[in-house]
């Protein structure tokens, strides 16, 4: 090597070439660095059947299809349809190439760009509070959501049952709108009107009311109650989802009109259920978390404290109390599992030092498999990294919109369910850490600011396996054997013990059973 | 041991020409006016210790007590050879280890990039009494290991691929130099463990975009064959990159921004002129998205003759003139 150099280097004119080329050396590199998401260059949505049924399938909380009027649509040879098409037809007269990316952004299906969407909103919010001078903490208030902390904090818990309430009510906002597609049958634009282009998928869908419209109206309504903040920002996206499936051709302006106000008013269910929850009690007060520390001495075990400095307090230690979507609080309790180890016991001693023996030397493949499941502060959570994993393996299935959202609210209410017993669970027993019984012990990801029986993870994970593993029964084991990974991650990251985690996965596809059995009987399968 | 009472017997000297704050593994290296004669291999180890209590979260300087300090190790051999009096070859290779003193975050430790720079003496001219010279290098690095990159403040370095141009100039009057440099690194695209990440917004791939670097140096004070005394000064700037958000994590596509002091010693033994001892120390003034890092570097190096001219390694790294 050096004498390669050193021959080529030797030779004056060579010299004078090497100049030119250190000079230049980065520009010539200096290549395209830009990167895309995963989804970025999907082809239109191509349902493989359009669910003209689905009308009929049970909904999570509209009590019928028809609850809300959608008023018939004026003919296709009136006045005001025409103008609609009018309206198309000069969009189409001229698409800017932004027009163009943005119909085949939104073509690729409005359920998974919500979801994405959602996804985004949840990492960006992540992050816990920043304490105060004296130590404390504040708390992010819904009621001051643009002060800091901007509210809200969306940890897991919070995140698992935003991802359900967004994914039921667009749910149930699509069986409404799949009602009125079959009751009013009004086709495409594209179908009247051979002239208006079809920039989507061309198909034998109803158009009134637009789904389009539908999911963007439940999305923005429910965005007031989950992250106020953002109310502006989805409220442009709702206009660029709306333009998008007018300009492509697959709605008309009286179709998305229909469709949002629709959304809208399904969207208004779930906010009243969301406010009456129980979910804005689940910060708790300071005696109540004191209470948790005496009920656990109290039965001589070692308490669970906060290993954040300043001290942080425990992370929505109420939200046990939070109304599940598949069953009643009582179920709830009927799931928790038997007591960890006692604190004091040898059995306890073993699984602190099996811990230890683990983190001690960790491997870079061990910390790969901690850093991929470790979803964290400033990520979408567990619950969305299984939005990721199903959207992924959905986008393949060619669903209909309708179905779509039928399996993303299956897995995001059982999420949300999972996290409601798995924090009955962790409060219930208010276990340390690994690392509050052993100090040596160092993690390999940040410590999660709540007690550690049963695994977060493991219950979440476990959950979401079981139910997609129901949708897509050629998956079932490899989502069973991610579940796996995801719930061992917390052991080698030093996070849980052994037990946290196998318990954990048990609960989790006790909750995924519950999914199942509603997927079994709400009519799509 | 050895090397200690070395440098306590020598540092006395050196203090009254630089204040004693060490800083960077960067004398007769890839950012200095130095060339190594021909056929001539220095070889050496550097052992440089930094921390840090406070750092920046954008603009935002705050400390942490889930890290206490945040410090990092790290043992450098370095390697620079003559292929002639106008070409060198500069190598390095560190291992590093980090730690934090509070919280429960594991520390990290291994072996990190090999960097290679190619310096070549373009260029030189006597102005006035003095000696101006100009310097243009091309240097690479590449990870060693597949240490973890998405691991910040802990990680051991960022996993990116390099290539940098550098020029450097230097003018020297008698005793007195001053050099200055720029240089522009572009840094390769890397993986992270996570399938997804959040800079501004969500990324739904593994794959970082990393932002390229300028980095300005500058250096000044007293040179001789046997002594080296500079006074530093250093400016770190991303192009492009994030701010870290209040009380998030870090991440390696940050906007990392430094401007660093610090001063170097080289001396060179009397009575052994192919051994040197080199020593700095440096701190950080002002920086985004990084610790504010303070820390100091003492190493020794050798030179070894390979001329088939010379039958002894006496040749002491030396300004070509």
């Amino acid at each position: 090597m050096i004498m390669l150099i050193t021959s080529i280097i030797n030779d004056k004119r060579t010299g004078f070439r090497m100049l030119i080329l250190l000079t230049f050396f980065p520009a010539l590199f200096a290549c395209n660095k830009s990167i895309s998401n995963a989804t970025a260059n999907l082809g239109p949505l191509n349902p493989a059947s359009e669910d003209l049924a689905a009308g009929a399938w049970k909904p999570i909380l509209l009590s019928r299809p028809d609850t809300f009027a959608v008023a018939a649509p004026a003919a296709t040879n009136s006045p005001a349809y025409v103008a609609d098409l009018n309206e198309i037809k000069g969009y189409q007269q001229s698409l800017s190439g932004d027009a163009q990316s943005k119909i085949k952004y939104w073509s690729a299906g409005g359920v998974l760009r919500w979801n994405e969407i959602m996804r985004n909103l949840v990492a960006k919010y992540n992050i816990p509070p920043y304490q105060n001078p004296d130590g404390s903490y504040p708390i992010p208030s819904s009621t001051n959501p643009f002060a800091y902390p901007l509210f809200p904090f969306s940890n897991p818990p919070y995140a698992a049952r935003a991802y359900a309430y967004v994914a039921g009510a667009q749910y149930d906002a699509l069986v409404a709108c799949w009602h009125y597609k079959t009751l009013y049958n009004r086709p495409a634009p594209y179908l009247v009107d051979s002239s208006v282009k079809a920039y989507a998928t061309r198909t034998t869908l109803p158009a009134y009311p637009s789904e389009a419209g539908v999911l963007a109206g439940v999305t923005a309504e429910m965005m007031k109650l989950l992250f106020p903040d953002e109310v502006a920002n989805i409220e442009a996206k709702l206009q660029e989802a709306e333009l998008a499936a007018i300009q492509s051709g697959a709605a008309t302006r009286s179709d998305i009109t229909a469709g949002e106000a629709l959304g809208r008013q399904v969207a208004q269910l779930f906010t009243t259920r969301g406010k009456a929850d129980n979910a804005s009690k689940a910060v708790g007060t300071p005696a109540q978390w004191a209470n948790f520390v005496s009920v656990t001495t109290g039965l001589g075990q070692i308490a669970w404290i906060s290993q954040d400095a300043p001290k942080r307090p425990p992370m929505l230690p109420l939200f046990n109390a939070v109304k599940p979507f598949l069953f009643d609080s009582a179920t709830v309790v009927s799931l928790r599992p038997g007591p960890p180890p006692s604190t004091g016991s040898d059995d306890m001693k073993a699984a602190v030092a099996q811990v230890a023996g683990l983190v001690k030397n960790p491997t870079r493949a061990q910390m790969k498999t901690v850093e991929f499941w470790a979803d964290g502060v400033n990520t979408y959570t567990p619950p969305g990294h299984w939005n990721a994993i199903a959207a992924a393996d959905f986008i393949n299935q060619n669903y209909s919109e309708v179905r779509w959202a039928r399996n993303m609210a299956l897995l995001n209410i059982t999420e949300m369910d999972a996290a409601v017993v798995c924090w009955d669970i962790k409060y219930f027993y208010f276990n340390p850490r690994p690392s509050q019984m052993d100090e040596s012990i160092k993690t390999l990801t940040g410590l999660p600011n709540f007690p550690s029986y049963v695994s977060g993870h493991s219950v979440f994970s476990g959950a979401a396996a079981t139910i997609l593993g129901h949708i897509l029964p050629g998956r079932a084991s490899a989502y069973m054997a991610m579940a796996q990974d995801a719930a061992n991650s917390r052991l080698i990251g030093g996070i849980h013990y052994s037990v946290d985690c196998t318990v954990g996965l048990t609960v989790g596809q006790n909750v995924g059973n519950y999914a199942v059995q509603r997927a079994t009987n709400d009519g799509a399968e | 041991m050895f090397l200690l009472k070395l440098l306590k017997r020598i540092l006395p000297a050196v203090l009254l020409l630089i204040l004693l704050n060490p800083g960077g593994l960067k004398a007769q290296t890839d950012e200095d006016a130095i060339m190594m004669t021909k056929n001539n291999l220095c070889l050496g180890g550097v052992y440089s210790y930094s921390s840090w209590t406070n750092y920046w979260e954008g603009k935002f300087k705050r400390n942490n007590a889930n890290l206490g300090t945040v410090s990092t190790k790290m043992f450098g051999l370095m390697g620079t050879y003559g292929i002639n009096k106008k070409w060198n070859v500069v190598i390095n290779a560190p291992y590093v280890e980090t730690n934090a003193s509070q919280g429960v975050l594991h520390g990290q430790k291994g072996i990190q990039d090999l960097s290679l720079w190619l310096k070549w003496l373009a260029w030189e001219k006597q102005l006035g009494s003095g000696n101006l010279s100009l310097y243009v290098l091309g240097g690479a690095s590449i990870p060693l290991t597949n240490y973890i990159a998405d691991y910040l403040p802990l990680s051991i370095g960022l996993q990116s691929k390099t290539l940098s141009g550098r020029l450097i100039a230097d003018y020297q009057l008698g005793n007195f130099f001053a050099t200055g440099s720029g240089t522009y690194t572009w840094r390769s695209n890397i993986n992270v463990d996570e399938p997804s990440y959040y800079t501004t917004e969500l990324h739904n791939t593994n794959q970082v975009q990393m932002p390229d670097l300028w980095y300005f140096n500058f250096r000044t004070g007293y040179r001789s064959d046997r002594l080296i005394a500079e006074v530093t000064a250093s400016d770190m700037i991303t192009i492009g990159g994030f701010d870290i958000r209040k009380n998030a994590m870090p991440f390696p596509s940050n906007t990392m921004n430094s401007v660093m002091i610090g001063a170097d010693f080289k001396y060179t033994f009397k009575a052994a002129p192919g051994l040197s001892l080199v020593g700095g120390g440096m701190t950080t003034v002002k920086g985004r998205n990084v610790g504010q890092s303070t820390g100091f570097d003492a190493g020794v190096f050798y030179v070894l003759d390979f001329s088939h001219k010379t039958k002894h390694p006496n040749s002491t790294p030396q300004k070509t003139k």
